[in-house]
C-alpha cells in the first residue's frame, strides 16, 4: 500500500476539474475528470470525502519513501457538512470562506486544488493510492486500511513542549519563528476579510428589501401621482442594480481573495506540521545520543545503533523538508500573485461595468421630465 | 431663488447657526445677508406659521426635530453620536427647513419669515419645549383624537377628500417603511467601513512581516486600497443617510402635520352653528306668541349674529378646502421634484464611487503582476 516502486504513468495536474457535485441526503458525491499526461484520453470518478480522507491517509502513511515526515502534505479541506444538518453560522465558524458561495462552488475548488496540488508533488505524485483514487471504479475510500502511522497532531502539554524546543539549525529555526508569527497574521486578515464580505451580503439584502419597498408605492389618480409612482420604480431599479453590485463584488472577494487566503492560512499550518515532526525527530535524536552516552557496555551497541538510525532519519528529514520549504516559498508566491492578479482584474471589470450602468441611469433621470 | 447656507459656531455655552440668504426678489432690503439664529429661533419661527397657517389648510413644514435618533430608533452602527455629527445632521435639518418654508410661496411672503431672514435682532422664542416637531404631533393627535371623540358623520358632498386623506395615510405607511430600509443601508455600510478599515489594519501587518519583497509591497498597497475604499463607503454611507433618510423623514413628519383633521374642525364648526341658528330660529317662534317684545328683539338679534357665524362657518370651510386642495396639489408637484433631485444627487455619488474604485483597481493591479 502506498508504494511508490512503479513508474506508473501519472495523473496531469492540471488536467484534474472537479466538474459536478451531488447531493443525497447527507452525503456529497464528487465528479472528478482528469487525464494522465501521457494520453488525452479523459477520465471520470465519482467520489466522497470518505475517498479524499482516505488518500490523504494513505499518503502519510507511506512506508517506504525516505524522509516522508519532511514532506509538506497538501492540507486536505474539512469534511463538508450538507444543509439538512448544519446553520450557517456553524458552517462559516468551521469552514470559513469555504462554506461561502453557490452550490459548494467554493469548497469544490478548494478539494480541486488538493487534488492538483497532491498531483504536482514530486514524490506524493507517484503514491500509488492517488494513482488509484483516479482510476479505480470502486470507492477507495470504502475499505479502510490502516490508519496513518502518525496521528492527527494534537497539541497535548507535551507537545507543546516541544514545539518551542530550540533548534540546532538557524535556517530551520528561524522558518519555525517567521511560520508562528505569520500564520497567526493571515490568519486574522482572513477573519477580517469574512468579515467584509459578510457585510457586503447583508448590504445586498438590505437593498433588496428597499428596491421591494420602492414597488409598493403606486398611485394613478392623477399626473404628478403618476409621475411619483414612475420615480419610485425608477429607484428601485437602482437599488436593485446597487445590490446585484454588491453581490458581484462579494463574489469575486470569495472566488479569489477570500480562496486565497484560506489556502494560504491551511497551507501554513501543514507547514507547521511538517517542522513540528521534524523537531519531534531532533528531540528523539538527542535522546538517543544521552542514550547511546550513558549506556551500560552490554546495551551500548544497541544504543549506539538506535542513534545512528535516528540521526539518518534526521538528516534525511531536514534534506526533505529544506527542498519542500524552499518550493513552498516559491509556490506561495505564486499562488497568492495569481491570486491577487485574478481578484483585481475581477473587481475592477465589476466596478466598469457598474459605472457604465449607473451611468446610463443617471443620464435617463436626468432627461425624466416632471 | 433664494439660497440658504447654515453654518455654526459656538459661543457661550450655546450652538448659533449662520443663515445666509442670497435672493433678488423684491421682498426683502437686501441682495445677500447673513444672520445669526439658535435652534430656539427656528422653533419659534415654526409655532408662529403653525398658528397662522395651519387651521386654515397650509400644509406648514414641520419644525426641525430636536432628537436626532432616527425614527424607527435603530441604533445607527456602533458610532457613539459625535458631537461634529450631531451638528452637522442638525445643520442639515435646518437647511431643509427653510428651503421647504421659502418655497412655499405663500409663507414665503409671511413678515415672520421676512423678519427671520433678515433682521439682525430677533425676540427671544420662549417655552419651545412644546413646540418641537414631537410636540406639534402630539397637538395634532391630541385634536384628532377629539374630533373622532365626537362621531361625526361628515356628508362628504367631495369624496375627493376621503380619497386623498387614505391616500396619505397609505403614503404615510410606505414612507415610514422606506425609511426603515434606508436607516438599516446606511447602518450596515457604517458597519462595511468599520470592517474594512479593520482589514486595511490586517493586511498592513501582513505586507510588513512578509519576507519575499514584492509579495510585501503589494500587501502593503493592498492595505492602502482598502483604506480608501473605507473612506468611499463612508461617503457613500453619508450620501444614503442625508440624501434618502434625511428626505423621507421629512416627508412623513411633512404629511402627519394633520390638514385633513382641521378641515373636519371647521366643517364641525359651521355645523355648530347652524345647529344653534335652528335653536335660536325655533326659540324666536315660540316668543312671537308670548308677549315679552324685549325678549323678543334679543331673539332676532341672536338670529343675525347666528346666522352671520353660518356665513362664516361655510366661507371658512369653503377656503379651507380650497387651500387644501391647493395645498396637496403643490406638495404632490414639489414631492416629485424633491424625489428626482435627491435620485439624481445619489446616482452622482454612486458613479463617483465606482469611477474612484477603477482608479484604485487599475493602480493597483500592476503591483499585484509585479510579484514575481
Amino acid at each position: 500500500k502506498g508504494s511508490n516502486e512503479e513508474s506508473a504513468p501519472s495523473v496531469s495536474a492540471n488536467s484534474i476539474k472537479i466538474t459536478d457535485i451531488t447531493q443525497d441526503g447527507e452525503t456529497l458525491t464528487f465528479a472528478i475528470t482528469s487525464q494522465k499526461s501521457s494520453s488525452s484520453a479523459g477520465v471520470c470518478v465519482f467520489r466522497t470525502y470518505e475517498d479524499f480522507d482516505w488518500l490523504q491517509q494513505s499518503l502519510l502513511s507511506q512506508e517506504d519513501v525516505p524522509g516522508l515526515l519532511g514532506v509538506i502534505f497538501p492540507p486536505l479541506p474539512g469534511k463538508p457538512l450538507p444543509s439538512t444538518s448544519f446553520t450557517q453560522a456553524k458552517a462559516l465558524k468551521q469552514f470559513g470562506f469555504l462554506a461561502l458561495g453557490d452550490e459548494w462552488k467554493i469548497y469544490c475548488k478548494a478539494l480541486e486544488l488538493y487534488l492538483q496540488q497532491v498531483a504536482a508533488h514530486t514524490t506524493l505524485s507517484k503514491s500509488k493510492a492517488l494513482s488509484s483514487f483516479f482510476s479505480s471504479t470502486e470507492s477507495p475510500g470504502k475499505h479502510r486500511g490502516k490508519k496513518g502511522i502518525f496521528k492527527r497532531l494534537s497539541h497535548v502539554m507535551e507537545e507543546m513542549r516541544k514545539e518551542g524546543h530550540k533548534d540546532v539549525d538557524k535556517f530551520f529555526q528561524s522558518e519555525r519563528d517567521s511560520c508562528t508569527h505569520l500564520s497567526v497574521l493571515f490568519k486574522v486578515s482572513t477573519e477580517k476579510f469574512l468579515d467584509t464580505v459578510l457585510t457586503k451580503q447583508k448590504l445586498a439584502v438590505a437593498c433588496g428589501h428597499f428596491s421591494t419597498s420602492l414597488h409598493l408605492v403606486c398611485n394613478h389618480d392623477n399626473p404628478a401621482a403618476v409621475t411619483f409612482s414612475k420615480i419610485c420604480l425608477k429607484l428601485s431599479d437602482i437599488i436593485e442594480a446597487v445590490k446585484v453590485n454588491f453581490e458581484k463584488v462579494s463574489d469575486n472577494d470569495v472566488s479569489s481573495m477570500g480562496l486565497a487566503l484560506d489556502l494560504e492560512s491551511r497551507y501554513q499550518e501543514a507547514k507547521k506540521e511538517m517542522l513540528f515532526r521534524r523537531t519531534c525527530k531532533l528531540v528523539e535524536l538527542e535522546a538517543a545520543n544521552r542514550n547511546s552516552e550513558r549506556a551500560k557496555p552490554n546495551k551500548k551497541a544497541i544504543m549506539e545503533g538506535v542513534q545512528k538510525a535516528t540521526q539518518k532519519e534526521f538528516n534525511l528529514i531536514s534534506s526533505v523538508a529544506k527542498k519542500e520549504i524552499e518550493q513552498y516559498h516559491r509556490a506561495r508566491v505564486s499562488v497568492l500573485r495569481d491570486f491577487l492578479v485574478s481578484w483585481c482584474e475581477k473587481q475592477l471589470s465589476t466596478a466598469q461595468e457598474t459605472s457604465a450602468l449607473f451611468s446610463q441611469h443617471l443620464e435617463a433621470c436626468r432627461g425624466f421630465v416632471v | 431663488g433664494i439660497n440658504t447656507k447654515s453654518a455654526c459656531d459656538g459661543m457661550n455655552a450655546y450652538m448659533a447657526y449662520k443663515v445666509t440668504t442670497k435672493t433678488s426678489l423684491n421682498l426683502f432690503n437686501r441682495n445677500e445677508f447673513t444672520v445669526k439664529r439658535r435652534f430656539s429661533d427656528f422653533l419659534g419661527l415654526h409655532s408662529k406659521l403653525a398658528s397662522k397657517y395651519l387651521h386654515i389648510g397650509y400644509i406648514v413644514p414641520p419644525a426641525p426635530e430636536k432628537s436626532i435618533v432616527g425614527m424607527t430608533k435603530v441604533k445607527v452602527g456602533k458610532e457613539d453620536l459625535s458631537s461634529a455629527e450631531f451638528v452637522e445632521k442638525r445643520r442639515s435639518a435646518l437647511e431643509r427647513y427653510l428651503m421647504r418654508t421659502v418655497n412655499h410661496p405663500a409663507l414665503l411672503k409671511d413678515p415672520d419669515v421676512i423678519q427671520f431672514l433678515e433682521s439682525t435682532e430677533l425676540p427671544r422664542a420662549v417655552s419651545t419645549q412644546a413646540l418641537s416637531g414631537a410636540g406639534i404631533l402630539r397637538m395634532v393627535n391630541k385634536a384628532a383624537e377629539a374630533v373622532n371623540k365626537m362621531t361625526i358623520k361628515m356628508n362628504e358632498s367631495d369624496a375627493w377628500f376621503e380619497e386623498k386623506q387614505q391616500q396619505f395615510e397609505n403614503l404615510d405607511v410606505q414612507l415610514r417603511k422606506l425609511h426603515a430600509s434606508v436607516e438599516s443601508l446606511v447602518c450596515h455600510r457604517k458597519e462595511l467601513s468599520v470592517n474594512t478599515a479593520s482589514f486595511a489594519k490586517s493586511a498592513a501587518m501582513l505586507g510588513n512581516s512578509e519576507d519575499h519583497t514584492a509579495l510585501s509591497r503589494a500587501l502593503s498597497q493592498l492595505a492602502e486600497v482598502e483604506e480608501k475604499i473605507d473612506q468611499l463607503h463612508q461617503e457613500q454611507a453619508y450620501a444614503d443617510f442625508y440624501l434618502f433618510s434625511e428626505l423621507l423623514g421629512d416627508y412623513v413628519r411633512l404629511i402627519t402635520a394633520g390638514v385633513f383633521d382641521h378641515r373636519m374642525k371647521t366643517w364641525s364648526k359651521w355645523q355648530d352653528a347652524q345647529v344653534m341658528l335652528q335653536r335660536k330660529r325655533e326659540a324666536e317662534a315660540k316668543l312671537q306668541y308670548a308677549n315679552k317684545p324685549d325678549k323678543l328683539q334679543q331673539a332676532k338679534e341672536e338670529i343675525k349674529e347666528w346666522e352671520a357665524k353660518v356665513q362664516q362657518g361655510e366661507r371658512d370651510f369653503e377656503q379651507i378646502s380650497k387651500n387644501i386642495r391647493r395645498e396637496v396639489g403643490r406638495f404632490e408637484k414639489q414631492r416629485v421634484k424633491d424625489f428626482k433631485v435627491v435620485i439624481i444627487k445619489y446616482l452622482e455619488s454612486l458613479v463617483h464611487t465606482q469611477q474612484q474604485l477603477i482608479k484604485y483597481w487599475e493602480a493597483f493591479l500592476p503591483e499585484a503582476k509585479a510579484i514575481a
